[in-house]
């Protein structure tokens, strides 16, 4: 099967190493992203590696879980995706899919995890939609949504005096996502939205799209883009003297890969939010440093942050469980509190949302930044509670009212 | 204020300047590409990787070796040129003999392995190139601000671009290369070099490929998939303007930049398609393309 690019090595050892255990559960995870396009430094090979630090962690060998990882490339497509997913639950017995990024692309693979009866970890995609209107019961968002992004630097920049918007939208379900909930933020906050424009995806040029916001004169030109798109459009920006000319970029979803992708001259001043960055506390730290050295010096993104974390708690669940069967690895997943040393203590929601705080940063000036992927500094964070929509809010229909 | 189907004027000679900035690009690389065809008759699919090479070797000249910008214009061109010496010399040679389909397969197969390669190598999310130090800021032109770099773009493609339809269609050089193209028998039979010729041919097409990507390295992230991003568009160019018609090349490449850029702001969402738009149009109309003479 040519899909199996990866094989855990802990499985192997487990076979050899572990006692005679009474029952063996064996669980077959499969890490599907984007590992050719725009998205494979934030997501990719890294958010295997990611995978594969947490069952060591966990060291599911010793307690009688065999665990193997396959990954395969979803190339941002969702008929891609989607037939990657059937072929993986139907004929290979993958029990769990992670990671997933591009909303599109999850949306179909959290339908045909649910018809399936399987569970869906995902850590990459941001559409809200994931754990509202389109909620499942076998599927955990969780480690960022657009909702929590647009309540962070949405809010923050308002609040600072960004009160007229101009959205720059990436035109699939995740852009659209991002701009109706950071529109519904700015509205609150009493700000304006002025237009949107929707670029084409994935796009290299932005100029005639940003030239169309600077002519809205907005105070904030809003980037409801991702990866390469983000990287192109804030270049781009500063080339036309957007930011010189008195307006504000806000991009409302920027990963540390993409960041040091522009470089700190380009990207210094940008305000993020994030749920993880690699340089917050030593245990992040520590850890970092292990995945920085099977990834070719880069650090961890937060998708690939997430990806461990998720991991590790669904083996947490299956051990509780002492067993795989969806439903039961579900409500003990909803049951037991989370913590892991990337994201601290949290809780999964009943609505599929992982909960947990969220940071608002700002990229440092070079001569701020001391080392290599020294580009944060944090300014706020945004408890759990207020990041995360509330489930009175919630058009999830798993949730009783 | 007056506006023109809706849209402020100012907006819209923007919105051309733009589109003229954008089909720099696209007249390059189709010329490049259309030279190629025209004496080789092979469809280069690796012309994008050579874009993205080209970015990239200017990447590494400033990262690795220190060396400017300016340099790089010149030597990133010659550098990935040679690398297409190489190829016409060890693989394209030996199938010019074949259907122009094995070609296209050959050199399709070997864009995806040098963008696999770089792509291991330097991640997908790109590196940072900044514009030279003498082409920052801009102009406020009333209508828009244009920032000088791009103007630069502008005149630097505009320059190479006829530079070569002059070399092709003026010079004793370029009489011997369309001899060449029209008869190779015939034309070695005079005492021509033909196989050489055609090498050269494949590396001058490669160059400005490269040299393409190192005027697009300061604007756009230098990463591994730029060239597949655009490979497809410059190749409906091609189509468009006439296969292997160097001036129909030139022509279609800034003119769709200027109909890119005019959908851009009267319907965003098709300003990716509307170039196959037009492509199915004028294949219907005038197979041959616009520039081209009928086989």
């Amino acid at each position: 099967m040519q899909l199996k690019t990866l094989l855990a090595a802990t499985a192997l050892g487990a076979l050899m190493a572990s006692p005679a255990l009474a029952q063996q559960i064996s669980v077959k995870a499969g890490v599907l992203n984007d590992r050719s396009g725009l998205y494979a430094d934030l997501s990719g090979e890294g958010s295997v590696i990611a995978a594969r630090l947490a069952v060591e962690d966990f060291k599911a060998a010793e307690k009688g879980i065999k665990v193997e990882i396959v990954s395969a490339d979803h190339q941002n497509k969702p008929d891609v995706g989607s037939t990657i997913a059937r072929q993986w639950y139907d004929q290979d017995g993958v029990d769990l899919i992670l990671d997933v990024p591009t909303s599109s692309v999850a949306l179909a693979v959290n339908q045909i995890t649910r018809e399936k009866n399987k569970v869906h970890i995902n850590s990459g995609a941001a559409s809200s939609d994931l754990t509202g209107k389109a909620c499942s019961p076998n599927t955990v968002h969780w480690t960022y949504d657009t909702y929590a992004l647009a309540q962070g630097t949405g809010g923050a920049m308002t609040k600072a005096g960004g009160d007229s918007w101009f959205f720059l939208t990436a035109d699939y379900a995740f852009g659209h996502a991002l701009e109706r909930d950071t529109a519904a933020v700015v509205t609150k906050a009493g700000g304006k939205v002025l237009g949107a424009v929707r670029t084409p995806f994935p796009g290299t040029d932005f100029s005639s799209f940003l030239l169309q916001a600077q002519a809205s004169k907005a105070k904030v030109i809003g980037l409801a883009n991702a990866g390469g798109d983000t990287i192109n459009s804030i270049k781009q920006a500063g080339e036309f003297g957007i930011v010189a000319g008195g307006q504000k970029l806000a991009g409302l979803l920027v990963f540390a890969t993409d960041v040091h992708a522009l470089g700190l001259q380009t990207a210094q001043g940008l305000v993020l939010t994030e749920s993880f960055y690699w340089d917050m506390n030593d245990q992040t730290r520590a850890w970092s440093e292990r995945f920085a050295k099977l990834n070719g010096g880069k650090k961890p993104s937060m998708v690939q942050a997430g990806v461990y974390s998720g991991m590790l708690h669904y083996l947490k669940a299956v051990e509780a469980a002492k067993s795989k069967d969806s439903a039961a690895v579900m409500a003990k997943m909803k049951e037991l509190p989370t913590d892991d040393p990337l994201f601290g203590k949290g809780s999964v929601r009943v609505d599929g949302r992982k909960m947990h705080d969220m940071y608002l940063f700002e990229v440092k000036k070079p001569s701020e930044s001391k080392a290599p992927w020294d580009y944060y500094k944090q300014i706020a964070v945004l408890k759990a509670d207020e990041a995360f929509k509330p489930l009175a809010e919630s058009e999830c229909p798993l949730v009783k009212k | 204020m007056f506006e023109l189907l809706g849209v402020p004027p100012q907006a819209l000679f923007g919105q051309l300047l733009l589109g003229l900035i954008n089909g720099s690009f696209y007249a390059i690389l189709s010329l490049g590409l259309a030279v190629i065809f025209g004496l080789l008759n092979i469809i280069n699919f690796t012309h994008g990787a050579q874009y993205m090479m080209g970015a990239f070797v200017a990447w590494m000249c400033l990262n690795y070796l220190g060396i400017n910008y300016w340099a790089a214009l010149l030597l990133a061109p010659i550098a990935v040129g040679i690398t297409g010496v190489v190829i016409e010399r060890f693989l394209l040679k030996r199938i010019a003999h074949v259907d122009h389909l094995y070609g296209l397969l050959l050199t399709f197969g070997l864009a995806l392995i040098i963008q696999g390669l770089f792509r291991n190598n330097y991640g997908s999310s790109g590196l940072p190139y900044s514009i030279p130090a003498e082409l920052r800021g801009g102009y406020n032109l009333g209508f828009m601000f244009l920032p000088t770099y791009r103007g630069w773009v502008v005149i630097a493609s505009l320059v190479v671009c006829l530079a070569t339809w002059f070399i092709i269609e003026k010079t004793k050089l370029g009489s011997y290369l369309r001899a060449a193209t029209e008869n190779p028998t015939l034309t070695q039979a005079f005492g021509i070099n033909v196989p050489l010729l055609v090498t050269l041919t494949y590396g001058f097409g490669v160059a400005l490929a490269a040299f393409a990507g190192v005027l697009a390295a300061p604007i756009y992230s230098v990463n591994p998939n730029m060239g597949a991003d655009l490979i497809i568009v410059v190749f409906a160019v091609v189509v468009i303007g006439g296969m292997g018609s160097i001036m129909g090349a030139i022509v279609t490449g800034f003119s769709l930049g200027l109909v890119e850029g005019l959908t851009k702001v009267f319907y965003p969402e098709a300003s990716a398609t509307v170039i196959f738009i037009i492509m199915a149009i004028v294949l219907l109309v005038k197979p041959a393309g616009l520039f081209g003479r009928a086989a």
